[in-house]
């Protein structure tokens, strides 16, 4: 046989020629970018961290002025970010799950409703979208003095919308603690509850203590506490608001637009998720006498679950990727700092391979949380 | 007539609580519509100038037509305008012959080669007594048009050449593909445009950097490369393992069993994802704008910064949703027509 007939030694041959392939267009780069920053004088590496960055920040969830370091300013930029997806991907769950049950109801408007809703916002790009809601909050919404006030203490202008924030009481700290302890409690019974179950058949309902436990322990605590309800409400100051919370025209269109957006796909993947299980299955558990909510539980949702989970990551993980067309309209989310400090100091390679970085641990995050989530929810077959 | 009662009665008013919402959704549908109507066709301005258009109370159609040629064409210079048109007519004309499987042949792609080379040769002049146009004066429509159809084009052969390296037996190739397709998945495309318009030029030798479209094209195909990499692998692993086995066992190479038997079929399966994943990167073509190309998205935000017509921009951004959401229908309704063809 013949040295190339062999398969074993066309199989190294390939692998070696594509080894070269790579390595000689990694190093053809490689000379090309060290020449060219020579020549621009930019030395690469990570010093510039520690210079001052410069610029500042519309909004922060860290204290950072532009004394501050352009490390920070990253730092900032990173939680902006985690912040709009952390948020964004909550909310686009719930409503896109409220819509493709929608989509799929007996009633005919609302179905086609829903229907609409989701040709429509899947068919036009999101950043037009973002600059739709971007225009609607800062052109066509009132300046301050005019601003809208649909309910007492809620305020809607050109600077975003205004709510009233609570005032801080120690009371509220030790409610937070009850609400922690009466998820651990909930475990432990159900525990309790698998244990009696399994050995005597009787049901202990384990659900409805947990849920009575964490509605009524923060009530008592509120209760003994003396009541603590006091109410910071914006009010209108000069030029601007005072007190209160103030959510930002850029953030609250970035997550309208993120939310309505992702919705639409979570919809459509929900859909053909519950219109996966067949319909026998559902009359084979009412045939068992099984109640409509363990109907739902027991037999529905898992299996539904088993088609939507991987689906459902990859949106968790479009979302939280699109949250950096933030950049479009000037919410500073990582993108957008990470773009203005390589303006300013031409590392171009180092902030993008941070870029690339950060949303790499961003998406191994969700799939990490999401493949557990799946290997939860999975049936467990013979 | 009485199946149409009957049809009520099942889907309106079905309950108490069903009859309630039907009325209440068809009393807001009613009107929804009736003040849109009002407001786009009643009350609009179609003919005039912005002062019109301030006093009345609908939309300002007169701004739209004012800048129709602006948002499609941008800054392509007005007397030569008939060429980017001309140019839309022969894609147009040569998506429509190609619809059907049975002209799917060598000629095809002859004359699709044609059709490119006349559409670039009339875009960019210089030849014949056309006039010059640099690509940095192209804009609107023709510019989004073609990064979405180029980079369909390539990114569709090597999302499948990355998608069989992923199945490759061959370590080495497998774990490139791999960590190809995963790193460009991890990251959102806006990264890969900053990375085309900073980055590329530093890669590579001074002077050798092509200008700007194209390195955004790149990225582009880069991008969707490792999307539609991962549909054609979906289309893959759907095909029964004795098909795999049949083509080994009738001596057939590895290529001639990928291009006979295995790529036949699974690409087939995969036409609806595909789609979506054309249409995903027809809107994505959008973020160009954010590395100041003048696509569709920049001329719709160029002309609502006309000093003379401020204010308008829910005009302008309807009008240009209406765009994308049309053509975004006619790539479905492509894939719907391919699924027929394929069937």
């Amino acid at each position: 046989m013949r040295f190339w007939n062999d398969r074993k030694n066309r199989a190294i041959i390939y692998q070696l020629l594509s080894l070269i392939a790579v390595m000689a267009l990694g190093l053809f780069f490689y000379s090309n970018t060290k020449a060219n920053l020579e020549k621009q004088n930019i030395a690469t590496g990570f010093h510039f961290f520690n210079r001052v960055a410069g610029f500042e920040i519309s909004e922060s969830l860290i204290e950072y002025n532009s004394e501050d370091s352009y490390l920070r300013a990253l730092k900032v930029g990173v939680l902006n970010t985690l912040k709009v997806s952390i948020i964004g991907n909550i909310l686009a769950v719930i409503l896109g799950v409220f819509i493709g049950v929608c989509r799929l109801s007996k009633n005919w408007p609302l179905a086609k409703l829903a229907q609409g809703y989701i040709e429509t916002i899947r068919n036009i790009p999101l950043l037009l979208q973002l600059f739709f809601w971007y225009a609607l909050f800062t052109e066509i919404l009132p300046g301050v003095r005019q601003a809208l006030n649909p309910m007492p203490g809620v305020y809607l202008s050109n600077r975003g919308v205004m709510l009233p924030s609570l005032e801080y009481n120690p009371v509220f700290f030790y409610m937070g603690v009850s609400v922690i302890f009466t998820i651990i409690l909930g475990y432990f019974l159900k525990r309790y509850a698998k244990k009696v179950q399994d050995q005597s058949g009787k049901q202990f309902p384990h659900v409805l203590y947990t849920v009575l436990v964490l509605l009524f322990l923060p009530l008592l605590i509120w209760l003994v506490g003396g009541m603590p309800l006091e109410f910071n409400l914006p009010k209108l100051q000069g030029f601007n608001f005072s007190g209160g919370v103030s959510i930002s025209p850029e953030f609250i269109s970035l997550l309208l637009g993120l939310v309505l957006y992702t919705s639409a796909f979570i919809a459509e993947i929900v859909r053909s998720g519950i219109q996966s299980v067949k319909k026998g299955q559902e009359e084979a558990a009412k045939a068992l006498g099984l109640k409509s909510y363990l109907v739902l539980t027991l037999v529905i949702l898992p299996q539904a679950l088993r088609v939507i989970i991987p689906p459902l990551t990859s949106q968790l993980l479009n979302l939280t990727k699109n949250s950096s067309l933030a950049v479009a309209i000037a919410y500073p989310d990582f993108v957008n700092i990470a773009n203005t400090t390589m303006n300013q100091t031409g590392q171009a390679i180092e902030l993008i391979s941070l870029i690339i970085l950060v949303y790499l641990s961003f998406s191994l995050l969700t799939s990490l949380f999401m493949n557990w989530f799946n290997k939860k929810m999975a049936l467990v077959e013979r | 007539m009485k199946a149409k009662i009957r049809w009520a009665k099942d889907n309106l008013f079905k309950g108490y609580f069903n009859s309630a919402l039907s009325i209440f959704l068809i009393t807001f549908f009613a009107w929804a519509f009736y003040n849109f109507f009002n407001w786009l066709v009643i009350d609009s301005v179609l003919l005039g100038d912005a002062d019109a258009c301030r006093q009345a109370s609908g939309a300002c159609l007169a701004f739209i037509v004012d800048k129709t040629r602006f948002i499609f064409f941008g800054f392509y210079p007005e007397t030569e305008i008939w060429r980017p048109i001309i140019a839309i007519f022969i894609f147009f004309i040569i998506t429509f012959y190609s619809r059907l499987k049975s002209r799917w042949n060598r000629r095809l792609l002859y004359n699709w080669m044609y059709c490119g080379l006349v559409i670039w040769l009339l875009m960019r002049g210089g030849y014949f007594g056309l006039v010059k146009v640099e690509t940095h004066n192209w804009g609107g429509l023709p510019l989004t048009l073609m990064l979405a159809v180029v980079g369909m084009i390539f990114s569709y052969p090597i999302g499948i050449f990355l998608a069989l390296g992923r199945q490759s037996k061959l370590p080495l190739i497998k774990y490139l593909c791999v960590a190809y397709i995963e790193l460009i998945r991890g990251v959102p495309l806006i990264s890969m445009l900053f990375m085309s318009s900073v980055m590329m030029p530093l890669f590579l030798p001074e002077g050798y950097s092509p200008d700007k479209l194209m390195r955004a094209q790149v990225a582009i195909i880069m991008f969707i490369s490792a999307y539609m990499a991962e549909v054609v692998r979906g289309g893959l692993q759907a095909i029964p393992r004795g098909q795999y086995e049949a083509a080994d066992a009738m001596g057939l190479t590895y290529w001639q069993k990928m291009r006979l038997v295995i790529l036949p079929q699974a690409l087939k399966i995969v036409i609806p994802p595909t789609v979506n994943t054309a249409i995903g990167m027809f809107k994505d073509t959008s973020l160009v704008i954010i590395i100041a190309l003048f696509d569709l998205m920049y001329t719709t935000k160029a002309s609502m910064q006309d000093s003379n017509w401020l204010g308008f921009s829910v005009e302008a951004y309807l009008f240009v949703a209406l765009i994308y959401f049309v053509f975004c229908n006619m790539i479905s309704r492509m894939g719907r027509l391919f699924e027929k063809e394929f069937r």
